[in-house]
């Protein structure tokens, strides 16, 4: 457990290193000047190179990249080119809007698609069934963007029922959140469903059905707490998906997280967030693996960690 | 923007099947597969008969398209879909964006397609230092924020119709590459396998009379699944403005251009909108239809 | 020659006018004004900074005004310079020495006097190349200034503390527009010991002499303003407290004031929405409309055949039919025919420019053996609405065989490829257009048509450079003389004016900006519309529903 563990984590900082190596590779390459963007439009050509020089952007690839990770080894994200703050700094500012908002996507994606799947299952092979399925394939084939348009014209804005953007209360949340978690749902629809499916057919549910429990006691007290662990290791590999919808979703309804900070840093070409902004995300997806990997054992004793 | 439809196949440990002659019957009679395949050949027909289909041109921006103060116009009897805030006729502009959304899910796809399954069956049949260090670093592709790659990289190349397929190509080859590698590492251990080494076959022999054979529904599976995601995909990178060039018409890209009057003027996200999900969703429906045709494993489920 | 003036219309444009030396005035105040109260201001975008030697952004731009003072500044609503910090000045005979004798008893927001070394050390520190300040070349004609600016030297050489209450500036050339440049928020004044306290997050942590003070600032959704009760203006400001919310995106903020949650919205009325607020007469009423000094263009790059032939583009601007791409962003602009915004000094009202007429831009495309057209590539920023713009453009080219490729990129992106030598061929400059530093005729010219500004990494993409227009733009710049202000916007007419013989632009629309407030809102329009504390006159609007 502990190699395996200590393996995992080499890995781990290695795949981080590999994003960062390959995100600052791509901003180097872009036909973008970031010195350009700070000095502004009346700078000389004087005022260029000498900001250009001091924030070491003159230098070669490796030495600027060698300089980036230094820091980043001293826990240093470095400083905004545009904002002049230290990007640690603006990260932490909007990171609880952008977490605020996955764990109410978890929450909507759990809540429409575990109750899909269980009813889907139980009603195996009928019309509902068969609805809820193609329910599920709507649910992953829509563009996040256009979930978002459509749940706010009808329940902002002709209905509403929420309001039409922003963030502070609980009715901010419902809208974005149901966005996000609309497409998990339908992931999540299908695989409790085999889930339950698979629960349903075991040895002991027929024993209890047979000593003459009830059906739902059944369903509720034994079968369900089964079908769900599989599920929950899922939602460690899920923040990666999370994690793509941000900058979408986010830019449509004005939420203040972290996905609207990269999407105004790269118009900029305000590198040092780019940079922070994909290392944080890497290290969540990476993070959320891990987690799933660990708990898998736990949940599934057929499962051994290598 | 992984596609979170396709959970990896299961290694498949049962008798491989290939694919068989009938498969396009068989995906007829299933009703799900029947709607996707009716939508697909719907899409199709509109891209490829657009210019008898309707009278405008994709790009003309007519006069009276556009009310004095520059609003669009609802559906009309001229209009059937109304008009865009250039006055040009939304219809004419979904039936051309279904080009760009075709070219761009095969080609796109495609190119994808190929990596994943070079990089996976590479990584998986020779295995050793090549395969581990393919498979590291598809690891590590499948841990970067994927849209965040697709915009840096948009941002490095100019975008055009091309570039943007081979941005998405770039983005999206990771989960067939672990797919593919899985099921040739389990191939590749197969008793027939040893037994053609045995009697001296060399790798490309294994390699294009064994293995590619076995992976062909794996391959056709993903390659179904995949459009879809790349069809969302490119609609996400154009609704933010760095996908396909104006005025090049793109589901994705009609609706970045009209969304600030989406409030006013819903037609103009909405039907863009439900044709993309309508696409992305007949190509899951024929692709999940596929997977339960030719992976036997996943029968019953 | 030392004659101060005590009228008090428009005090400082008659001191202007009548002598080289002036002295602040007793603002007029609105008589219906009240004292109190808080409004809600909304942004969609972050307030990057508040540091006035970095700031540069629609947002911040005038809440840094209302956070610090400068020596000069402008009527409320208006482009007329008056003295701000400073009491009164002398421009010496040559136009080559400016002494200001600054206010006695102002204070900074902790306390301390403010004296005329704060006013040095605030403009050293913008010029200090370690600063990385956007503003240090509007301070190049000041004496010591190369040096200074290449790290060679501690401060400015040329500007010198007299006595704590007195400051002079030596110039190496006459320069007109120096009493601007010390009214642009690179020249505010900064108390020395709180910049060095907090170093790089002194943006954050503002401290200034201005009407109001930084309350709290919860980054990426509010920053507070708080009254200065010490502010030596006395009876400004008139709120109590004015809360940005930043982060709303403009059709929330305009719903969210129609419900009266909030009273401006700072990034305007939405496109969606205009023609429904507009129609509606209570709305309209509410509605402020006004001219900025801004001009949308597109450049066309002299060294990129071809449109190294004149006559290539004049007849780009003959081809397009302004009116509709007006049209196209709702009427919310006027068609431009020159460089320069029509309530820009220096306008030339009777020029005529290029009138809509494809069939003689077709005429001049054979002239110049380009009968049959040609390919060529129109850069645009990929935010709505330039894309659409850009379409309209590419459009009305294509009706005379010119085939546009649009590529439409990040701002940086396409500033990149105008500042290369060969990189764009034309641009349409929305979204990174130019809106006045300050309201003179010289600002539309140095960066972005002068030959200082065709370099590699310039702003001028049309890298059009006319040697003998760059003499006639110093000569201009060098009268000083405010009893010759008329002759030198003369002058810059005359050039703008023969600029647009050698049509490097085609200029396309001038931007109104529509202001919509809630109805508590007071103050007179103009104040909302401010063409230099863009979008609205913090320190001079106030409430009607207080006590």
């Amino acid at each position: 457990m502990i190699a395996y563990l200590g393996r995992r984590l080499i890995q781990s900082v290695l795949i981080l290193l590999g994003i960062s190596l390959i995100t600052f590779a791509l901003l180097y390459l872009l036909p973008a000047d970031p010195v350009r963007q700070i000095a502004g439009r009346s700078a000389t050509p004087a005022t260029v190179e000498s900001i250009r020089r001091q924030l070491g952007l003159d230098q070669p690839f490796l030495v600027q990249y060698g300089r980036y990770l230094w820091n980043l080894l001293h826990g240093d994200l470095g400083r905004s080119y545009i904002q002049r703050s230290e990007v640690a700094q603006l990260i932490v500012a909007r990171l609880p809007a952008t977490l605020l908002l996955m764990v109410g996507a978890i929450v909507c994606e759990l809540a429409i698609g575990l109750t899909m799947g269980v009813v889907a299952a139980v009603r195996r092979g009928s019309n509902t069934d068969q609805s809820l399925m193609v329910a599920s394939f709507i649910g992953v084939s829509a563009p996040q963007f256009v979930v978002g348009l459509l749940l706010l014209y009808v329940f902002a804005v002709r209905l509403s029922w929420f309001p039409i953007g922003g963030y502070g209360t609980f009715s901010h949340l419902v809208l974005p959140s149901l966005t996000v978690g609309i497409l998990g749902a339908g992931w999540y629809a299908r695989m409790m469903r085999s889930s339950m499916i698979d629960v349903l057919r075991q040895d002991y549910i027929r024993t209890a059905r047979a000593k003459g429990l009830a059906r739902v006691t059944v369903l509720m007290r034994h079968a369900l707490p089964n079908a769900i662990l599989p599920i929950i290791a899922m939602i460690g590999i899920d923040i990666g998906i999370l994690m793509g919808g941000i900058v979408v979703v986010e830019s449509v309804f004005g939420w203040p997280g972290i996905g609207q900070l990269v999407w105004q840093a790269i118009q900029r070409v305000d590198i040092p967030i780019i940079m922070g902004i994909t290392l944080v995300s890497a290290f969540a997806i990476v993070l959320g693996n891990f987690l799933a990997d660990i708990i898998a054992p736990f949940i599934d004793p057929r499962i051994k960690l290598r | 923007m992984s596609s979170p439809v396709a959970p990896e196949l299961p290694v498949q440990e049962s008798p491989i099947t290939r694919p068989r002659p009938g498969v396009l019957r068989k995906l007829a009679q299933r009703p799900l597969a029947l709607i996707g395949l009716v939508i697909v050949a719907l899409v199709v027909g509109g891209a490829l008969l657009a210019p008898w289909l309707t009278n405008f041109g994709p790009n003309d921006q007519t006069f009276d398209g556009l009310t004095l103060s520059g609003e669009p116009l609802p559906p009309n009897a001229t209009f059937w879909l109304g008009t865009d805030l250039l006055g040009r006729d939304l219809f004419t502009r979904i039936l051309y964006g279904a080009r760009t959304s075709l070219i761009i899910g095969i080609v796109a796809n495609g190119i994808a397609l190929l990596i994943g399954t070079l990089v996976g069956v590479i990584a998986g049949y020779f295995r050793g230092w090549v395969g581990s260090v393919l498979m590291r670093f598809t690891d590590l592709m499948m841990a970067f924020p994927a849209l965040l790659l697709a915009i840096c990289l948009a941002a490095v190349f100019q975008p055009s119709l091309w570039i943007v397929a081979l941005v998405i190509a770039l983005v999206n080859w990771v989960q067939t590459a672990r797919v593919m590698y899985t099921q040739t590492s389990s191939l590749a251990e197969r008793e027939f396998i040893d037994a053609e080494r045995t009697i001296g076959a060399g790798s490309p022999r294994i390699l294009f009379r064994h293995i590619l054979p076995h992976l062909l529904p794996t391959i056709i599976v993903w390659g179904t699944l995949g459009i879809s995601t790349t069809v969302l995909l490119e609609a996400t990178l154009s609704y933010l403005g760095i996908g396909v060039q104006p005025p090049t018409p793109s589901w994705g890209n009609i609706i970045f251009e009209n969304q600030t009057y989406f409030q006013a003027a819903p037609w103009l996200v909405f039907f863009p909108g439900i044709a993309i999900l309508a696409l992305a969703l007949a190509f899951n429906l024929i692709g999940d239809a596929l997977r339960d045709i030719l992976d036997p494993t996943q029968q019953g489920r | 020659m030392k004659r101060l003036l005590t009228s008090t219309v428009a005090a400082s444009a008659l001191a202007l006018m009548l002598a080289m030396s002036a002295s602040a005035q007793a603002e007029e105040r609105d008589p219906n004004a009240k004292t109190g109260g808080d409004i809600i201001i909304t942004y969609k975008d972050d307030v990057a900074t508040l540091d006035p030697a970095i700031g540069y952004d629609w947002q911040n731009w005038s809440m840094i005004k209302s956070l610090f003072d400068g020596l000069m500044d402008y009527e409320a609503g208006t482009t007329t310079l008056r003295p701000d910090l400073a009491e009164s000045y002398e421009i010496s005979e040559d136009g080559q020495t400016f002494t200001f004798k600054l206010r006695k008893g102002v204070k900074f927001h902790n306390g301390r006097e403010m004296t005329a070394e704060d006013v040095k050390y605030s403009i050293d520190r913008v010029v200090d190349p370690k600063t990385q300040s956007p503003g240090q070349g509007f301070f190049a004609s000041i004496k010591g200034y190369d040096e200074a600016a290449e790290g060679k030297a501690d401060g400015v050489s040329g500007i010198t503390v007299v006595d704590p209450y007195t400051i002079k500036f030596e110039l190496t050339r006459p320069d007109a527009t120096f009493l601007h440049v010390m009214a642009i928020n690179f020249s505010h004044v900064v108390p020395k010991e709180e910049v060095e306290k907090y170093g790089a997050d002194f943006g954050k942590n503002p401290v200034g002499t201005g009407a109001f003070k930084l309350g709290e600032w919860t980054l990426g959704q509010r920053v507070v303003f708080e009254k200065n009760p010490d502010y030596w203006n006395k009876g400004l400001p008139y709120l109590d407290k004015i809360t940005f919310e930043i982060g709303q995106e403009p059709i929330v903020a305009l719903l969210r004031l129609q419900k009266g949650e909030i009273d401006v919205p700072g990034d305007g009325i939405p496109p969606a929405k205009f023609q429904e607020v507009m129609n509606d007469p209570e709305q309209k009423a509410r509605v402020v409309e006004g001219g900025q000094l801004h001009t949308g263009y597109v450049t066309m790059n002299v060294n990129v055949p071809p449109f190294d032939n004149v006559k290539v583009r004049q007849a780009v601007n003959m081809a397009i039919n302004k009116d509709r791409i007006v049209q196209l962003i709702n009427n919310r602009a006027v068609p431009a025919n020159q460089p320069l915004p029509p309530s820009m000094p220096g306008y030339a009202k009777d020029y005529k420019g290029y009138a809509y007429d494809p069939a003689k831009a077709k005429e001049l495309l054979a002239e110049a053996g380009q009968a049959d057209g040609f390919e060529t590539e129109l850069y645009v920023m990929n935010t709505d609405p330039n894309p659409r713009i850009a379409q309209g453009i590419q459009q009305d080219l294509a009706a005379i065989g010119i085939k546009a490729n649009i590529q439409a990129l990040a701002q940086a992106n396409v500033i990149a490829a105008g500042g290369e030598k060969e990189g764009a061929p034309m641009i349409w400059s929305g979204g990174m257009a130019w809106i006045a530093d300050f309201p003179d005729p010289s600002n539309f010219y140095g960066p972005i048509l002068g030959c200082g500004g065709a370099v590699p990494g310039g702003w001028n993409w049309s890298w059009y450079c006319n040697e003998d227009l760059d003499k006639q733009a110093e000569a201009a710049d060098s009268i000083v003389d405010p009893a010759k202000a008329e002759e030198r916007n003369k002058m810059w007419s005359d050039i703008y004016v023969k600029i647009m013989e050698d049509a490097p632009w085609a200029p396309v629309f001038n931007e109104q900006r529509f202001t919509l407030k809630s109805s508590r809102m007071g103050g007179a329009d103009n104040l909302y519309v401010d063409p230099v504390h863009i979008p609205v006159n913090y320190d001079h609007v106030y409430v009607n529903d207080v006590q």
